[in-house]
């Protein structure tokens, strides 16, 4: 009996059978175990996934053996294999790193119950990635929202319950928005399978309940990625959280959010009709500029390091967002290498700091002062996602710069060029704080000082910092699986 | 023994990485660890100049080393132009080593370590952008720079160095950021490549106000060239320790923004482009912009009364030379605005190699402090006498070679305002310069002043030898000039 | 629009017409109330109103229930009642997980009114983790 056919279904099954396993098994080890090995089965998986997919074209597998349209159809192609192994490889990466950091923040006999939220939250994300079908969308959605939610309350600060009680409210309100729109379009077009959606829609392109569809599916998934201004949700979540949670929800979240957005607006409703049709790419690119540029002011002003950080996340959003309202090619070749490029950094980044609040005690830039000094590799690495995040020649954030201020280039729209240019400058101002925090100042003697960071933090948290630099330099993984992607939405309904 | 020349390339960009690794490994041990940085930079000059037979023979040897982006190369060749700013960064690198050793020592400074695994790293960036075959790898190394001499402006760590440091880094960052990444983008947008070749890769490709427009775009991004409004980064990195400001003020980072200014004019729009009737006055904004900032330059340089202050205006103005030279577009004043990367190169350094002297022997950093320390620090302050002059342009130093090549190029362009504005920096340059060794040597000095004796040897070894190229190159100027000879054609 | 007609629109579409207030009336609910557990109520009445927007289409004019037999050629759908099942599970979850949030909550503020918990929060002493 061979396996490899049915790969779409198994990368969700193993992480979702994982779950219920990891709860009934209850002890700490065992329960880690599992997750870890469910996860990197998972990885493997989307590796096999993406080799498939880049030899041979799109796969399409039918749940139950049900044909699509009537049954549950998983459809692999370009954009949705790289997004699988953007999320596998960045659990493969912190579930060994949770390992260690959960023992300082989450009481040992709730250690199965993070486990079990977590492979619960991985298998939601991959099926939000991998189907085919527009309300199983919403129910993978669901299903990675309310373990999420779990997760953030787990954190040791109280504040961490007020945060999820929030983006519980928030998110359930964009997740409910977003059924009231598949909801329309399903009475508009009588299916629920994302192809024949999009070849049915053509009928009714244009009438009130589609355009009511596309708003309400806009707005819902622009809550779920934190676009401005609803993004009111993701500070408190990521700084509260515990720190693998934060390092997990910062890389994948509203990556996988974008993804919906982008597959909903190229292979369902067809771009032309949105961006032509309607002042989407006004709207869009307003509210990508606005996040930009306000999210990074914010930014420079707070005294929490996960704080900034989480509004530097809200401000590359503003990036990714700008990238997709050009309605180009190379728009979206920039916006789906930020997707991955901005992944792995602020992966890096929140893993990082994690091992900081191990020894420290706390990220403010109080306590990390002098911190070049106290923990010169980890300030190092935080330093170097910092410039990754500014979008310096040589690591991933520049690759992405460079596709969004060619896509400007290329519409001759010099205005924006120099509004993308100039945050970056504002990205310079926060990263910078921490810089002179953490190099002149002496290390504080007073504050307690906990242990040197174990292996099990350090090495995940450099791999995905060398990631960091390795993908500003070899890109062609992802700029080719991008460009690939984008080749296929732009051509996928006219 | 030799070795082919793409060999010494990949050596000459190696090296100094691999000293930089063995200098952090050799901390414990300050002899050793210097020792490592000697050996270092004399392996990278005879690296460089292994290269050199091939370049004066008319190669251009070069290799690409990885595909960054499709399209986007990583690559590197060697034309005339890099191989002087690489001769000149190597060579002086091993004097500035050897007056650092005096310095950090007799200043007693901390996180001496530091200090040489950057330098060390600066001259790879330096190296980097040297050889850098297009556009695209020389800005990749340019903010490499950037980023590597921070930690070596912000040394002292103290507020003041912070605060210099933010500006360092805010101008910098911020002009290459916003004006020469746009500016770079859109040139491979436009063309397809970012390549430096001879007559440039924009011919026909951009009408009269797109040309001046682009050529700005650049000039303001290449911020490293102290063009003005973007100049106070200079003035601000004075915080630095000296052989720092030796460092960026002679021998990298200024030599780089000048350098790439000439790259560009010259390799990517192409001086007969620029020149040709269809973009006649896109290059003219330019002169007159760089000609406004020599002489409102040395203007602040004669009221400044800091030593390094009034060094760095006068950098400031010595760096628009070059710009206007180049600017000028006719090819002798090209030649000249080569010429004078080398000649300003040695001279400057001088220069500050005697403020840190003045500064380590007799902890004085005013001007005004300044009257009879001739008769103390002789050789100190004949050093910096023979290094005025060059800054001034008059023989026998290679100062006035430079100046004349200018002038000549001016001259056939016919373009009188930039006669009027070298007469008149010159005039200005006297100015503020003369007035110095005519006190140290002619004027007594002050009572109660304490005595002291000359810098401690390495310094004084370090200045006199730099006093001393710039003497020989009037005599023997061979070398630079075959090279900026052969940069504006055969 | 004659009388018919109004009647028609009002008649045939009052499905639409609750739908639409039930959703109001949630949306209202969580942002004008300061209460936790007053606020999941809101919620969970906004969650309320998506499934009558599915299920009311599914009943076609004149369509009978959806098991087959002879005679009959036009079935109610009973797609949307699949979907909304899935939909009241998840609501479930969700007021279930929310519930068990505001017990946390409670026990660690000592209220469950969205503006004393800020106000605690505010405090100085109110950090759990000081700085």
């Amino acid at each position: 009996m061979s396996l490899a056919p049915h790969l779409p279904a198994l990368q969700v099954v193993i992480p979702l059978l994982a779950a219920p396993l990891t709860v009934l098994l209850r002890r700490r080890g065992l329960s880690f175990a599992l997750v870890l090995a469910a996860s990197w089965l998972a990885l493997a998986i989307a590796v096999s996934l993406w080799w498939r997919v880049h030899d041979s074209g799109p796969i399409s597998y039918a749940m139950g053996s049900w044909p699509a349209p009537w049954g549950i159809e998983y459809r692999v192609d370009a954009l949705n294999a790289f997004m699988l192994v953007l999320v596998t490889g960045i659990a493969a990466l912190v579930l060994p790193y949770s390992r260690a950091s959960l023992l300082a923040e989450v009481p040992p006999q709730q250690h199965y119950l993070f486990y079990t939220m977590f492979s619960l939250c991985l298998a939601g994300l991959l099926g939000i990635t991998i189907t085919g079908d527009a309300f199983n969308i919403f129910v993978f959605l669901e299903i990675s929202a309310l373990s999420s939610y779990v997760l953030i309350a787990l954190g040791r600060d109280r504040r961490a319950l007020l945060a999820s009680y929030q983006y519980l409210v928030m998110g359930t309100i964009g997740a409910t928005f977003i059924v009231i729109g598949i909801g329309l379009l399903y009475l508009m077009t009588g299916t629920l399978n994302l192809a024949d959606m999009g070849n049915r829609i053509g009928a009714v392109q244009g009438t009130r309940p589609v355009l009511a569809a596309l708003a309400f599916l806009t707005v819902g998934i622009s809550l779920k990625l934190a676009l401005f201004p609803l993004h009111q949700w993701l500070p408190n979540a990521y700084t509260y959280a515990p720190s693998a949670v934060s390092a997990f929800l910062a890389a994948t979240a509203t990556k996988v959010a974008v993804y919906v957005l982008l597959r909903f607006y190229f292979s369902v409703f067809g771009h032309s009709q949105v961006f032509g049709r309607l002042p989407m790419q006004e709207a869009m690119l307003l509210l990508a500029l606005a996040g930009m540029f306000v999210a990074a002011a914010i930014a420079i002003v707070q005294s929490d390091l996960r704080r900034l950080f989480a509004y530097s996340s809200i401000s590359q959003v503003g990036y990714i967002i700008l990238g997709l309202s050009f309605d180009s090619k190379t728009g979206l070749v920039a916006t789906i290498v930020h997707l991955f490029n901005h992944g792995i950094t602020k992966g890096a980044v929140f893993m990082l700091l994690g091992c900081v609040a191990l020894v420290m005690g706390g990220t403010t830039l109080a306590r990390v002062q002098g911190l070049g000094r106290r923990m010169p590799l980890t300030s190092f690495g935080i330093v170097l996602c910092g410039l990754s995040l500014i979008g310096v020649p040589g690591t991933a954030g520049f690759v992405s710069k460079w596709y969004l201020i060619l896509a400007a280039v290329q519409q001759g729209q010099w205005w924006l060029v120099f509004l993308i240019v100039l945050s970056s400058l504002l990205a310079v101002a926060y990263v910078w704080r921490f810089i002179e925090a953490a190099y002149f100042h002496e290390p504080r003697r007073d504050i307690e000082v906990g242990t040197t960071v174990p292996w099990s933090m350090a090495v995940p948290a450099a791999l995905l910092v060398l990631a960091t630099l390795y993908f500003g330099f070899d890109t062609s993984f992802t700029v080719e699986s991008a460009t690939r992607a984008a080749g296929q939405l732009m051509a996928g309904r006219p | 023994m030799t070795m082919l020349p793409e060999q010494a390339m990949v050596l000459a960009l190696l090296v100094p990485l691999v000293g930089a690794v063995l200098i952090a490994l050799a901390s414990r041990t300050p002899n050793v660890r210097e020792g490592i940085t000697l050996a270092t930079a004399t392996t990278l000059l005879l690296c460089v100049l292994g290269a050199l037979p091939a370049i004066l023979a008319g190669q251009r040897p070069g290799f690409t080393l990885l595909t960054m982006m499709p399209g986007l190369d990583i690559a590197f060749r060697l034309e005339p132009l890099g191989m002087l700013f690489a001769l000149i960064a190597s060579g002086l690198w091993i004097v500035n080593s050897l007056y650092s050793i005096g310095y950090m020592r007799g200043n007693q400074e901390a996180k001496q370590t530091r200090f040489y695994v950057y330098f060390a790293l600066s001259i790879a960036a330096t190296m980097g952008i040297a050889l850098s075959a297009n556009l695209f790898t020389l800005f990749l190394f340019y903010e490499a720079l950037t980023l590597l001499t921070y930690p070596l402006v912000t040394h002292q760590g103290t507020d003041k160095a912070r605060r210099g440091g933010r500006t360092y880094i805010g101008l910098l960052m911020g002009t290459s950021i916003v004006f020469l990444l746009p500016a770079l983008v859109f040139t491979w947008a436009l063309t397809g490549s970012t390549d430096f070749t001879p007559g440039g890769i924009l011919a026909g490709k951009l009408g009269h106000t797109g040309m001046a427009a682009l050529l700005l775009l650049f000039m303001f991004g290449i911020g490293k060239a102290a063009l003005m409004p973007f100049h106070r980064w200079l003035p601000a990195a004075m915080v630095a320790p000296t052989p720092v400001s030796a460092l960026l003020h002679a021998v990298a980072v200024v030599k780089a923004g000048v350098f790439s200014v000439v790259k560009v004019i010259v390799y990517i729009f192409g001086a007969d482009t620029l020149a040709s009737a269809g973009v006649a006055g896109a290059a003219d904004a330019l002169v007159a912009l760089a000609g406004f900032t020599i002489v409102s330059a040395s203007v602040v340089a004669l009221g400044a009364d800091n030593l390094k202050r009034r060094l760095a205006y006068s950098t400031i103005s010595q760096l628009s030379y070059v710009v206007m030279a180049a600017a000028v577009l006719a090819p002798l004043s090209l030649i000249g605005a080569a010429m004078h990367i080398a000649a300003h190169a040695v001279g400057k350094i001088t220069l500050f190699f005697a403020a840190g002297a003045i500064y380590t022997a007799a902890h004085k950093t005013e001007v005004s402090q300044l009257d009879g320390i001739g008769r103390r620090m002789p050789w100190t302050m004949a050093a910096f006498a023979i290094a005025s002059l060059s800054m001034i342009g008059l023989p026998p130093t290679v100062g006035f070679v430079s100046k004349w090549y200018m002038v000549s190029g001016a001259m056939a362009a016919q373009q009188t305002l930039v006669l009027v504005v070298i007469a008149v920096s010159t005039l200005l340059n006297a100015g503020y310069f003369l007035p110095i060794v005519y006190r140290a040597f002619f004027v007594a000095p002050a009572a109660g002043d304490a005595p002291h004796g000359e810098a401690p040897l390495p310094m004084v070894l370090a200045l006199c030898a730099t006093a001393a190229v710039t003497v020989v190159l009037f005599f023997v100027p061979d070398v630079p000039l075959a090279l900026a000879r052969q940069m504006v054609g055969p | 629009m004659t009388d018919s007609a109004v009647g028609m629109t009002l008649g045939g579409h009052f499905t639409y017409f609750i739908t639409i207030f039930l959703m109001m009336a949630g949306l209202f609910i969580v942002i004008a109330r300061g209460n936790l557990i007053k606020n999941l109520v809101g919620l969970g009445i906004f969650q309320t109103s998506v499934y009558l927007l599915y299920i009311a289409p599914g009943k076609l004019v004149g369509g009978t229930a959806p098991i087959l037999a002879a005679g009959f050629t036009v079935y109610s759908n009973p797609l949307p009642h699949v979907l909304i099942l899935t939909a009241i599970v998840v609501g479930v979850a969700t007021l279930a997980l929310g519930l068990a949030l505001v017990v946390r909550i409670r026990e660690a503020y000592g209220s469950i009114e969205e503006d004393e918990i800020l106000a605690l929060d505010a405090q100085p002493g109110g950090r759990a983790q000081a700085e």
